[in-house]
């Protein structure tokens, strides 16, 4: 059962604590686009084994948004950061390529 | 009589530690700009306390502000004060972006006391005790429900929970103050 | 045959006597026996039967690794089979019972598996109970299911309690130890809060008893010190009785305290089940010694060296006054030593090593004991228990030497660290050649949430098996604080890694060797399937039941591995082992389940009103978590009856629903009327204030998932009614929009769902009823439908909205929950002149069928758009935008071909199954029957006087007046006509007055 640390509160949350939301830095399709493109954004989501970039709720805390990083075979927490990020944080990013050099970006 | 009741009308329980509902208290859910200075002002009018810092509560004479997310107050003051409250805030904060909500019956209020006061919760909360804070206001959950709690006096808690789910709540804290199974 | 002895027995209180029965016969131990040494103290050898030939079982092992000794504890309420008699304490009055036999443990029938044991060889379920295959059904599987099973399942309901407790540590010790206490002792003088926990009651682990040194002091005198120093540490917590059960992610430790099983009835939960969040873990688990494979391994008296000296030095009990050793190592001969300070006879040693000196052999062939090197045991001899033991030479196929007559076998192939919290969380393992074991490979360890490892095995548990070696291995893993603690040990020469004995065997002996007591599995059943071409030691595990009984294997897994590996002529390391699964011994259910049961099972949710419905006769229906009013029986009254009744009451007079659980969102900001657009199909932005307006929310498929009436309170605020049970998902849904995807815009939301009663007031005499409570102008007139007023009725601070789910004239009148049991009470004593009565769920779900309405769970179920109940009028074409639009343009959602929504009446006025099908011509491609509709909602509507339904249906609104077929129970079919689905004054006169 995973902690993750709440970035808005600091709260370091279980997972009991929290709502997962799924893949993080989804891009939305609405009305006016292809249907390749909304397919895209409704049902193709990664899958990897490795560095992940998730969605989750502190829905038992402060209840906000926020995105972690992670691999998902280790476990291994990379980071967490606010929901209103277009991208992961430059920091996080450096961080991620250390430790995991074969890593290919979060796109 | 007054036609205001609280969920459970006060009903207490007494164990390794004594639980009790708290009857009615005038609760407020305040969203803004926490750092803006009307803001400020307007907890201070409402309940004469300073605007508390991420994840505490400040508390006044028989009010309270407490911080439950980055854009969230929990405004206390006693039941009958609550609608003069919104009000004020309301007046305080006119021309700025907020909500003000009056949530005082939307809510239950429990007080846990005694010296293992924080084993009552211990068995409920995924909270590490060590850990909280002179002034800390955790929210969590008990058991299946989201409550918030700090300590209200050296020996004491108070627990907030939905109104809704009190029986369920009191449920909860009179099975874990029974005599007997105190963990240390 | 076993006896208590005359003195000693460390653990035990003489003093305090305690009563027991087994199976009925009425025992004596004491305090501080376990039951199997209380049942062994009494002579009472054969403890069970095994689980597939009924073989005669008695103890083999003295703590949490026992197969055999399983036994049904207690009575009634606090009855629970399968109870480990070398773990479970004596208390005075327990009551237990043997398993798995029939007639009698002495005399059991299914003995004659036993008989037949070749013919029920591995892989035997699989070969034999193929075909045929209605056979499997009717014949094998109830035969199996009541000759296999250990155990009778409690018949009583629990009458104990259960409880969590959240906990967090620097580090987490496992195993108290002298590694546990040595490495607590570091990391307390370090600071670190640390919590020390050890399974059995009793602190020290088997140093006391392997005659170990510390710091020039018996171990027991070092152990006592440093229990006592630890307790004085504030930053660290002892727990005795505490199981570590599993290690999961990011250092969760599941321990499992047995609070009360010592203790039952005594007020105290019985078990508590400790979640803690361990920011380091240390195993300081220990080994578990290995059986060895001879033929009769398995008879009663057989038992592992080291459980018999635990018997004789901890609870003075002796397993026979003749014990014969069997080893391939020096521990064992601690065990001879042992014996012959108590008084007991050890015929002599067989060690299969062909060399053997040392202190500890030397120190019993001084005592005069023959020692056999180079030898082995060709077969035990004995039924329900030992008589003597055959011996023959270990490289030899088993001609027989010797008989040595005795009443014990104390056996030893050496040990296995317990790696069992070290693997569960991904820690791997490496083969130690040397001390034929698998051990913790300290270079991949299970890691945590910060990539570093999270467990470090210590001791024992890490293949440090000399005493000195563990205590200097628990002390540096902890951080070397303080002295280093010196343990002396007597030297030991290599064991020799040796698997069956002898080592050439024939197929008579291998098949009487016993791996898996609990099991029968036997030596030849792993090599039959390595023959049979199973290769993976998963599969062997499934295939043989090997390791698959309740120890999982803790004695027989190594062995079994190694019989394998020798089949398959490969390393011991290239097979493997099996995966190492929580819990570590069986863990209670009543202990997963922690407080959740009776009133606290889950969370009741009530509104204000709950306690009046309670006492006047509510028939309650759960909605998500909330219990709200079926209906309200009256004595003498049926359901079907009471709900008739509502119905017409509040058709012709007034009734009054509590529909406080409907969700209230306040949406406020600049932007919200833009965020509302985006939510909710039609425009709200356009709403004005003072007025309500009915809207409809899909998700990003297009699908249906909520509905309900917006009013628009202010120049910025609106709030919004979702359903009963989605008040949480969908302010949570609005939260997500507005913090990951709208983060600019203005708007702030806060579900208020509870600050409010509400009640709905519906019928002819709803306005009457208000206009008698007073205080605010409810007049058609003043106020029209669809707006809402804010005011005092009655005195009481209420809102009240002119909104119809009933298609009467309603008012839904929220006033604060702390004031809604008292306002619900004032409406009812005001309406009593004018036929005042709740109505329940029934009945509202009723009225609103009658007059088309639909219901999100009912006509929608998540791949249902709003285009398919003909709402189209509620869908904005101005609206460039809104959540569920792009879905809703893809092809199939705009095909023709969808299902749509219809009125249906039966032909003959009866009611239609809930969820039948309508048939079409022709079947799809398996073959079943083409559909071209479903009944979504399906009543008997007392106003109509006939059954009504709601369905969706392939063209239905092109096909009014057709005739369409519903099969339903053996057959039969339910004509039903397609028709409009408001049933009940089409033109709105009764609500718009």
């Amino acid at each position: 059962m995973l902690t993750l640390e709440c970035p808005y509160c600091g709260v370091k949350a279980e997972e009991t604590e929290l709502a997962a939301g799924g893949e993080a830095h989804l891009k939305r399709y609405g009305p006016g686009s292809s249907d390749a493109e909304f397919d895209g954004y409704m049902f193709s989501r990664k899958n990897p084994k490795g560095v992940h970039f998730e969605r989750w709720r502190h829905a038992y805390g402060c209840g906000k948004w926020f995105l972690a990083a992670r691999d998902t075979a280790t476990l291994e927490v990379f980071g967490t950061y606010p929901a209103q990020s277009k991208e992961p944080p430059p920091e996080l990013q450096a961080k991620i390529k250390a430790k995991r050099p074969n890593w290919e970006g979060y796109k | 009589m007054s036609k205001a009741v609280s969920a459970l009308g006060g009903v207490s329980h007494k164990g390794f530690a004594d639980v009790a509902e708290a009857g009615l208290k005038g609760m407020i859910t305040l969203r803004g700009d926490l750092s803006s200075a009307k803001m400020k002002k307007a907890v201070k009018a409402a309940t004469g306390c300073a605007m508390p810092a991420p994840r505490r509560i400040v508390m006044g004479d028989g009010k309270a502000a407490a911080w439950m997310s980055p854009d969230e107050l929990l405004i206390l003051v006693p039941h009958e004060a609550a609608l003069e409250a919104v009000a004020t805030l309301q007046k305080a904060l006119e021309g700025e972006h907020h909500l003000v909500a009056d949530v005082s019956d939307a809510r239950a209020i429990f007080t846990i006391k005694g010296p293992k006061a924080d084993q009552v919760l211990m068995k409920l909360c995924p909270v590490d005790f060590a850990d909280l804070a002179e002034g800390e206001i955790r929210r969590t959950r008990a058991a299946q429900v989201a409550a918030a709690f700090w300590r209200s006096g050296p020996e004491e808690f108070t627990l907030v929970s939905f109104r809704s789910v009190a029986g369920y709540v009191m449920g909860l804290l009179e099975t874990s103050a029974r005599a007997g199974s105190e963990v240390f | 045959m076993s006896t208590r002895l005359s003195k000693g027995g460390r653990l035990i209180d003489r003093t305090k006597p305690l009563g027991f029965s087994f199976n009925g016969r009425k025992m004596k131990g004491f305090q501080g026996d376990t039951l199997a040494s209380a049942l062994l103290g009494q002579d009472q050898m054969l403890v069970g039967r095994s689980f597939k030939y009924h073989r005669p079982r008695g103890v083999v092992a003295s703590g949490a690794e026992e197969p055999n000794g399983l036994v049904g504890l207690g009575t009634g309420g606090r009855f629970e089979p399968n109870q480990r008699l070398t773990t479970t304490e004596l208390f005075d009055g327990a009551s237990t019972t043997s398993q798995n036999h029939w007639p009698s443990l002495e005399f059991d029938v299914g003995v004659v598996n036993n008989s037949f044991a070749r013919f029920l060889p591995g892989g035997f379920y699989y070969k034999t109970f193929m075909y045929p295959r209605a056979a499997w059904k009717h014949v094998f599987e109830p035969v199996i299911r009541r000759s296999a099973g250990l155990g009778a399942a409690p018949t009583a309901r629990d009458e104990d309690r259960y409880e969590y407790a959240y906990a967090f540590a620097d580090v987490v010790i496992v195993g108290g130890g002298i590694a546990g206490l040595t490495a607590a002792l570091s990391a307390g003088r370090k600071g670190q809060r640390v919590m020390l926990i050890e399974q059995t009651a009793h602190w020290g682990g088997r140093a006391p008893v392997d005659g170990v040194e510390i710091d020039g002091k018996p171990a027991e005198d070092w152990i006592r010190n440093a229990v006592e120093a630890l307790g004085k540490m504030e930053n660290v917590t002892l727990r005795l009785r505490t199981m570590a059960s599993g290690l999961y992610d990011h250092g969760y430790l599941l321990a499992y305290e047995r609070i009360a099983d010592h203790t039952p009835g005594d007020g105290r939960p019985r078990h508590r089940l400790w979640r803690i969040r361990a920011g380091h873990v240390m195993t300081a688990t220990g080994a578990i010694e290995r059986p060895l494979s001879f033929a009769g391994n398995d008879i009663p008296g057989v038992m592992l060296a080291s459980a018999v000296r635990d018997y004789v030095v901890n609870w003075a009990v002796s397993p026979g006054d003749r014990t014969v050793i069997v080893t391939n190592n020096d521990d064992a001969y601690r065990t001879a030593l042992a014996l012959l300070e108590a008084g007991l006879i050890v015929p002599a040693v067989i060690d299969a090593r062909p060399e053997v000196k040392g202190a500890l052999p030397d120190a019993v062939r001084a005592r005069g004991v023959r020692v056999l090197t180079g030898h082995g045991v060709a077969k035990v001899k004995g039924g329900k228990r030992v008589t003597g033991v055959t011996t023959c030479v270990q490289a030899g196929q088993g001609a027989e030497l010797e008989t040595i007559p005795c009443d014990a076998v104390a056996m030893s192939g050496g040990w296995s660290p317990v790696v069992h919290l070290w693997s569960h969380c991904g820690g791997k393992l490496t083969w130690d050649e040397a001390q034929g074991m698998f051990r913790p490979d300290p270079t991949r360890p299970a890691t945590g949430a910060d990539g570093a490892a999270m467990v470090t095995a210590i001791g024992a548990a890490n293949g440090m098996l000399r005493a000195a070696d563990a205590v200097a291995d628990a002390h540096l893993a902890a951080g070397s604080e303080g002295d280093l603690p010196k343990a002396i040990s007597a030297e030991e020469a290599p064991m020799l890694p040796i698997w069956i004995m002898p080592q050439g065997a024939g197929p008579e002996l291998r098949a009487k060797m016993w791996l898996d007591y609990q099991n029968d599995v036997k030596v030849s059943d792993v090599q039959l399937a390595a023959r049979e071409g199973y290769e993976s030691v998963e599969h062997t595990k499934r295939y043989t039941t090997l390791g698959m009984a309740t120890d999982q294997g803790k004695l027989s897994n190594i062995n079994g591995l190694a019989v394998l590996s020798d089949a398959l002529s490969q390393a011991i390391p290239q097979t493997g082992t099996t995966t190492f699964r929580p819990p570590y011994t069986p863990i209670s259910m009543g202990a997963i389940a922690g407080e959740a049961r009776g009133e606290i099972f889950q969370p009741l949710r009530k509104t204000p009103m709950h306690g009046w419905h309670e006492t006047h006769g509510a028939h309650w229906e759960p909605v998500g978590q909330w219990r709200r009013p079926y209906c309200f029986l009256r004595t003498g009254e049926g359901i079907h009856d009471a709900v008739n009744r509502e119905i017409r009451t509040a058709r012709n007079a007034v009734g009054l629903l509590d529909a406080s659980t409907l969700g209230k969102i306040i949406v406020k900001g600049p932007d919200a009327g833009r965020f509302l657009d985006m939510l909710y199909t039609n425009m709200m932005s356009t709403l004005p204030v003072g007025k309500c307006r009915y809207g409809l929310m899909c998700n990003e498929n297009g699908f249906l998932s909520d509905d309900g009436v917006v009013a628009r309170l202010n120049d910025d605020t609106w709030l919004c009614h979702t359903t009963t049970g989605g008040a949480e998902r969908i302010h949570g849904w609005m939260e997500d929009w507005l913090q990951c995807e709208w983060w600019d815009w203005k708007v702030y939301t806060a579900n208020v769902t509870e600050e409010y009663a509400q009640v709905a007031v519906a019928g002819p005499n709803a306005r009457k009823l208000l206009e008698k409570l007073g205080g605010m102008d409810v007049s058609k007139e003043a106020f029209p439908a669809m707006e809402w007023r804010e005011g005092t009725l009655g005195g009481f601070r209420a809102r009240i909205y002119r909104i119809s789910f009933s298609g009467e004239l309603s008012y839904e009148v929220a006033v604060p929950a702390s004031e809604g049991r008292a306002f619900w009470e004032a409406l009812l004593a005001a309406g009593e002149e004018f036929g005042v009565s709740p109505y329940g769920t029934e009945a509202m779900h009723i009225m609103r069928a009658e007059k088309g309405f639909i219901m999100i769970g009912d006509e929608t179920d998540g791949t249902v758009i709003p285009q398919d109940l003909n709402l189209q009028w509620a869908i904005s074409k101005k609206k460039a935008d809104y959540l569920g639009k792009r879905a809703q343009e893809r092809s199939y959602m705009a095909s023709p071909d969808r299902w749509k929504l219809v009125g249906l009446e039966t032909l003959d006025g009866g009611v239609i199954p809930d969820g039948a099908y309508a048939v079409a011509d022709g079947v799809n491609a398996n073959g079943q029957r083409n559909t071209q509709g479903r009944v979504t909602s399906t009543y008997f509507s007392p106003t109509l006087g006939k059954g009504i339904a709601m369905g969706l249906v392939r063209h239905g609104p092109e096909r009014m007046g057709e005739v369409i077929d519903f099969p339903v129970d053996n057959g039969r079919i339910v004509k039903a006509r397609i028709v409009d689905p408001v049933f009940y004054d089409k033109d709105g006169e009764k609500q718009n007055v």
